[in-house]
């Protein structure tokens, strides 16, 4: 196969023989270890490395659940002692009136990682089974998990700042709950997820049948 | 424009840049500034280098060391309620996990919200420094520069301040409260970080490293 400057029939690297660097671009001969301009580790994709995003969304998952058992906050005042899951933190902020901070509360916690399980795991199943969406909208659709992942981690610098702020002795006092530990995991776990998804495995299954 | 173009008669030993998107082969553009190449396939943006990019993304990124270092020294908040009062830096937020299991919990939040930030305008400035004086790049610039562009999705500075202005509506009824000079610290560093990636042509950056080093 010829590689000239300009040709018109697009080609891959991978079709031309050549294995590409993630980090800045360039394409190298399949035998080379490591790109002579950034320094990166040069790896040919496979499916293989599919096991690596099923592992972390799986981690992602299974601490996600104790983060929704488990309390976020636990508040002391003068009276009473109550807790509050992420749930019931949204639902209150929605009681209080606040329906804008309750929206992005319910939205960061709950409807992002939800959401992003279900995109990672289809993005992954998608490769091996044709699907509805084109290419291009899964590609778009593997950006704004990678783009909205980072976001749900608002909770726990929330519980962060709260458990900081209000440390007023008698009168009140917040403490972090043990399900901010495991939510903080199960966003990171999915942003592994996220990562280690190579974006090109889309268009390589897009490509095959021609 | 650090190289002057490609011969047409290096044929196929010129330097081929494959779409990080859908891998799509493309000789490696020579863009000039202001312009923009994408991939023909798919439309990935692949360079777009601006006038003067690098000056302005290491002015940024020194404004944005110094707002940081004021940012974790400075009062944060100052919260009252019936006669007590608790100031806050953004250390104490830090430190808000520190009991017991959670311990690693604190570490996790100082990496993301301060330290992971620094590191990567530290790196940034590193890589940029001598390139911005047309001097050959320093040594370990490729590694900086990577480490760079892999520590990006972890360093949430500005997702900490949205959490800020949560969770100050969730105190709000609770007890009275101020900003401190911190916070403002903080929020101008969100806006000069934001600034400083999209005027970052990493591709620009690469070609500019691919040179002897000192």
């Amino acid at each position: 196969m010829e590689i000239a400057g300009q040709t018109d029939a697009l080609i891959t690297a991978r079709k031309a023989g050549m294995l590409a660097c993630d980090r800045c671009g360039r394409a190298h001969a399949a035998d080379v270890a490591a790109c002579n301009r950034c320094g990166a580790r040069l790896h040919a994709r496979d499916m293989a490395s599919l096991q690596g995003v099923w592992a972390w969304l799986l981690a992602g998952i299974i601490v996600y659940i104790p983060a929704n058992v488990y309390p976020m906050l636990r508040t002391t005042t003068l009276l009473d002692t109550s807790e509050s899951t992420i749930v019931g933190g949204a639902i209150e902020l929605f009681d209080h009136g606040a329906y804008g901070v309750a929206t992005i509360v319910f939205v960061a916690s709950i409807l992002i990682p939800i959401g992003k399980f279900i995109a990672i795991g289809y993005l992954a199943i998608s490769l091996r089974r044709a699907g509805v969406l084109s290419a291009h909208s899964r590609h778009r659709l593997y950006e704004v998990v990678e783009f909205i992942g980072r976001w749900s981690m608002i909770d726990v610098f929330v519980v962060a700042i709260l458990s900081a702020l209000v440390q007023l002795g008698a009168v009140a006092t917040i403490n972090p709950g043990i399900a901010a530990v495991s939510f903080a995991l199960s966003v990171a776990f999915t942003m592994l997820a996220a990562q280690s998804f190579d974006p090109k495995l889309i268009w390589d299954a897009d490509r095959e049948p021609t | 424009m650090e190289q002057p173009g490609q011969s047409p008669e290096a044929g196929d030993r010129a330097p081929m840049l494959a779409c990080p998107v859908c891998d799509t082969l493309h000789a490696e553009p020579e863009v000039p500034d202001n312009h923009v190449a994408q991939c023909r396939r798919c439309g990935h943006v692949l360079a777009a280098p601006r006038e003067n990019a690098m000056i302005r993304v290491l002015a940024l990124a020194l404004t944005s060391s110094i707002l940081m270092i004021a940012a974790v020294l400075f009062p944060f908040i100052d919260l009252q309620a019936g006669g007590l009062q608790n100031r806050t830096s953004v250390l104490d937020a830090v430190l808000a996990f520190s009991t017991g299991l959670m311990i690693p919990l604190s570490v996790a939040v100082a990496l993301l919200i301060v330290l992971i930030p620094l590191a990567r305008l530290l790196a940034i400035i590193y890589t940029l420094w001598p390139l911005v004086r047309g001097a050959a790049p320093y040594p370990l610039a490729r590694q900086a520069f990577g480490l760079a562009e892999r520590l990006r999705p972890w360093s949430m500075a500005e997702i900490f301040v949205v959490g800020v202005a949560v969770a100050l509506v969730k105190v709000a009824g609770l007890a009275s409260l101020s900003l401190g000079p911190a916070f403002w610290a903080f929020v101008a560093l969100v806006l000069v970080t934001v600034l400083q990636d999209n005027s970052m042509c990493r591709y620009t950056i690469w070609k500019s490293l691919d040179r002897p080093t000192r």
